[in-house]
């Protein structure tokens, strides 16, 4: 049974497969992939001090959004390497609102990645309709990975109207496509902290 | 002389409640770009020819794109639209070259018909610039439920040599149409028109 608090108004998935970027042609393309769920703000408009059934509500929508990113990119959890999520509250609602994606967002995506330990990187605003935002990516079981630190630019054309919030989960599958600045390796992950 | 492919993007935009209403099914709007290099960037080049022979490929490549995001076979799509950006090195008659001697063909073949003409927008453009692939439904164009458009960009393209070209492909028309005019039971499907 779906909460009353839920209100999927619209889903927009996203692959993105960059060959190169002037440089040499990877073996197999790096694939980005974003999926952005635009729901109700029950919260919209006024200021309610308890968001939290919210925050319980949004679990179930975490695990669909997760599971249509993997499947956006063939459905083997196995290949995802990296991921991040992000948040855009429409102009009725608070930056606080989006805070309530943190855990099912994250949780979702480490559920079905199979016990992922890096924490899921963020980043959220308040947005118009169209609004943009730039959401960073991380190694999925240490933080420090620098091959890995990418973003992916994520909007829904007309959303989020004033009382929606836009939910995004971000997964891509390797390094950025012509990696070479240096840092922690994937081969040299402890996998310990979920930071190195 | 093939399309040199620096990146593809495909999305899949499904709208499922619209102004409080249930929208079922879901509308489902598929987009598939490519960013290509523009082989005629840079200076005149009289003939096109590449730019038409890169049109065909991506014709069926980018449609193939959008029935597979689509998860259906080619035969269900019910609208269709492409577009191109080209980047500042280019001239506004490359994105001509490319979408309309010889894409259609290759769509069609993919979609299994596709009497009507295929509606398309065309610009210039730097990084990250918007444009908004227009829709009809592509057995009749005048089927009014049909009529829309989906918006598309790529943040890093086009670069200054590079074309985007965008074929969208839908399974639906509108959420809630309901401003009449032709419906889509009505469809003769003999001129593409009606």
């Amino acid at each position: 049974m779906t909460s009353p608090l839920i209100e999927i108004r619209r889903i927009v998935t996203s692959v993105e497969e960059i060959f190169h970027e002037f440089g040499p042609v990877a073996p197999r393309p790096y694939r980005r992939a974003s999926v952005a769920g635009v729901l109700r703000n029950p919260y919209a408009g006024r200021y309610v001090a308890d968001i939290l059934p919210m925050l319980d509500a949004l679990k179930p929508v975490g695990l669909e959004m997760a599971r249509r990113l993997v499947d956006a990119l063939g459905g083997d959890p196995k290949v995802v390497q990296g991921y991040g999520k992000g948040i855009i509250v429409g102009a009725a609602g608070e930056t606080e609102h989006a805070a309530l994606w943190h855990a099912p967002g994250g949780y979702a995506m480490r559920e079905l990645l199979g016990g992922a330990k890096a924490i899921v990187p963020s980043s959220k605003k308040v947005g118009g309709p169209g609004a943009r935002l730039d959401v960073p990516v991380t190694h999925i079981n240490a933080s420090y990975v620098r091959s890995h630190f990418d973003a992916v630019e994520v909007g829904v054309p007309g959303a989020p109207a004033a009382d929606e919030i836009v939910f995004i989960l971000v997964m891509t599958d390797g390094p950025r496509v012509h990696d070479r600045a240096g840092g922690l390796k994937v081969s040299e992950i402890k996998g310990e902290d979920g930071l190195r | 002389m093939s399309a040199k492919i620096r990146k593809l993007l495909t999305l899949v935009d499904e709208v499922r409640r619209e102004m409080g209403e249930d929208v079922d099914p879901p509308t489902r709007r598929a987009v598939a770009c490519a960013v290509i290099e523009n082989p005629c960037a840079g200076r005149f080049v009289a003939d096109l020819s590449e730019l038409t022979a890169i049109g065909e490929e991506l014709g069926s490549l980018l449609t193939k794109k959008c029935v597979q995001a689509l998860g259906i076979e080619g035969a269900k799509a019910e609208s269709y639209g492409k577009a191109a950006i080209v980047g500042e090195g280019g001239e506004l008659e490359h994105a001509a070259a490319i979408l309309h001697p010889r894409m259609g063909a290759p769509v069609r073949a993919v979609l299994g018909k596709g009497a009507a003409l295929i509606p398309s927008a065309k610009k210039m453009g730097g990084l990250g610039t918007p444009i908004d692939v227009p829709l009809g439904h592509k057995d009749a164009a005048f089927v009014r439920s049909h009529f829309d458009a989906i918006e598309v960009r790529v943040p890093d393209a086009p670069r200054a040599g590079e074309i985007v070209v965008a074929i969208a492909v839908t399974d639906s028309g509108r959420p809630h149409p309901r401003v009449g005019g032709l419906a889509k039971h009505e469809i003769k499907g003999e001129d593409g028109l009606r």
